[in-house]
């Protein structure tokens, strides 16, 4: 490929990225709140467009109409960074992440994700770790009490459990032997025995450990004590309003969609699932089924949300640090194990 | 397997909330539908009239006076001896509630000595003006022939029909001022009205209004 079509090439990858992203978050949003409503048994949205559906365009819409508030005391500069880095993160985390499986046109194969970094997992966690400069720089920059007291929460949540979060991919990597979430996706495409295909939910305490760490890390309940409004109003970013506030509620549907599309990713196969019909449609359904296993996984994001109650600032951090964190560890010395045996053969053997 | 059971209880809650999703929406749909008023219902006011078309309000001012909001402004004045507006000696010359002062307390309902004001169930009364929200004599009283009037027009949202509806809250309150109102209907006739119908434990008193009823 050539300087220039790499440039093309890239540049639409991005839009197509970022209008995917855009429009997953509308319909995210509205989904969120129709199910929660009928788990509820309220109907929820459904004024605007059909089963309201254009409910988030339009609330978007307001949000971009509104003024647009500085709080006094604000440290103006970083006031006006913290949302913008918010979604720059958020967008970023969504680069790596492969939708579907590389398309053959001509003589050139485009893998459809915007770019495949060979250590695509650090860069998820490097990622996702800087997002926590928006929500702290967004506490501190209000000058005011109650978002400070939320970014401090959120910045020692997110902290504490990223390193869950990454001490369950260490099986996965283990296991694929790469940390390109190609690479990944592409180790889960066989079946065991002909029968169950070999995702890597076979690595099931990797498995809920991740998911438990992605609720946290996305700041949803039962972890949203970030949002606890009983508490601290709106947590960090109570002082922001009109696009600015926008911005952070774009961030935070990108980042939970983000991590359904990664749990999909490392644990639910990615795009692999079964393939028929004509050439076009090869190309097609591996996009179908990630979008599908994708869905599953915000759906199992939404449910916990209309399940669970929130849980207080010191059972989250004793969860954290006493409970996920050890057994990850020791799943994966288990693991550690288990691809030792596999390899050199039981050790009285 | 007690121990199991154990386990799996606090992942029932997920069970509990799958299952809710299936089952009926307690939503109503307003304004496609709209639940059921109490008969008691205390919404927009309406200045009623006899069945030969006089006014009820003698300008008293009491309604003005009890009024915890002090959102309602009377003046009264002299009937012209040759063309009376209310069987009296004075009427409601100056009458206006404020709206968006008023806390729909029925308190001017049960005040008023000749039952002018009553409380009907039409309570879909937003303006786009805050002095489009201060109702002049000409919006609460009645049409001559008891149709009620309302600045705006009818429809998806304001049922004109409601301002016929009820006058329960002077029903339980008029005459005896007790809820359980026993004996006969003591209540004035209306116009478009005539004698409203006697309620539980009432029996009707028969009263010839010259109104065929509605």
């Amino acid at each position: 490929m050539s300087g220039l079509e790499l440039l093309v090439v890239s540049g639409i990858k991005v839009v197509v990225a970022f209008a995917f992203l855009v429009l997953t978050v509308l319909v995210l949003v509205w989904v969120e709140r129709r199910v929660v409503a009928f788990m509820q048994n309220r109907y929820g949205p459904n004024r605007a467009g059909p089963g309201g559906i254009l409910q988030t365009l339009a609330d978007g819409l307001k949000l971009f109409f509104k003024e647009s508030m500085t709080p006094r005391k604000a440290q103006f500069l970083l006031y006006i960074a913290a949302p913008v880095l918010a979604v720059v993160t958020a967008l970023l985390v969504f680069v790596v992440i492969p939708i579907g499986a590389p398309v053959t046109i001509g003589d050139t194969t485009y893998t459809l994700q915007v770019t495949d970094l060979d250590v695509g997992v650090l860069y998820i966690l490097a990622i996702s770790s800087l997002g926590v400069y928006a929500v702290a720089l967004a506490g501190w920059s209000s000058g005011s009490k109650y978002p400070l007291l939320g970014s401090v929460r959120s910045a020692a949540q997110m902290i504490s459990y990223e390193a869950a979060l990454g001490l369950a991919l260490v099986p996965v990597i283990m296991f694929s032997r790469t940390t390109s979430l190609a690479g990944i996706v592409e180790a889960q495409s066989g079946t065991f025995g002909g029968l169950l295909p070999a995702w890597n939910i076979v690595l099931l305490p990797s498995f809920v450990i991740f998911l438990i760490a992605g609720f946290a890390e996305t700041n949803r309940a039962p972890f949203d004590l970030v949002e606890a409004e009983q508490e601290i109003v709106g947590g960090y970013h109570t002082e922001y309003s009109g696009m600015r506030f926008a911005f952070f509620f774009l961030a935070e549907y990108i980042n939970m969609f983000n991590m359904a599309a990664l749990t999909a990713t490392f644990f639910l196969g990615g795009w692999n699932g079964p393939l028929f019909g004509p050439t076009w449609l090869r190309y097609v359904l591996p996009v179908i089924w990630f979008l599908i296993k994708s869905w599953v996984v915000v759906f199992l994001f939404i449910w916990a949300r209309g399940t669970l109650p929130r849980i207080r600032y010191d059972q989250l951090m004793a969860f954290g640090w006493k409970r996920l964190i050890p057994v990850s560890l020791v799943w994966i010395m288990l693991a550690m194990v288990a691809i030792g045996v596999r390899r050199f053969g039981l050790p009285w053997a | 397997m007690s121990w199991f059971a154990d386990m799996l209880g606090p992942w029932r809650g997920f069970a509990v909330t799958f299952r809710q999703m299936f089952r009926p929406k307690v939503t109503t749909q307003y304004p496609e539908e709209k639940r059921v008023k109490p008969q008691r219902f205390h919404g927009r006011h309406v200045l009623n009239r006899y069945p030969d078309g006089m006014e009820k309000c003698i300008g008293c001012e009491l309604c003005a006076g009890i009024c915890p909001a002090r959102c309602i402004y009377v003046r009264g004045a002299d009937n012209p001896p040759d063309a009376p507006v209310s069987p009296g000696e004075r009427f409601g010359f100056v009458y206006e509630i404020n709206m968006l002062r008023c806390i729909f307390c029925g308190m001017c309902v049960e005040a008023c000595p000749t039952e002018a004001i009553t409380m009907t169930h039409l309570f879909e009364m937003s303006v786009t003006d805050r002095d489009d929200a201060i109702y002049t004599k000409d919006e609460l009283l009645v049409e001559p022939d008891g149709t009620p009037r309302h600045p705006q027009p009818a429809g998806p949202l304001i049922d004109l029909e409601e301002l016929k509806l009820g006058n329960g809250w002077l029903r339980a309150t008029a005459s005896s001022g007790r809820a359980a109102f026993e004996g006969l209907v003591a209540w004035t006739p209306s116009a478009t009205f005539g004698a409203e119908p006697p309620e539980r434990g009432q029996t009707d008193a028969d009263v010839d209004d010259g109104n065929e009823g509605a």
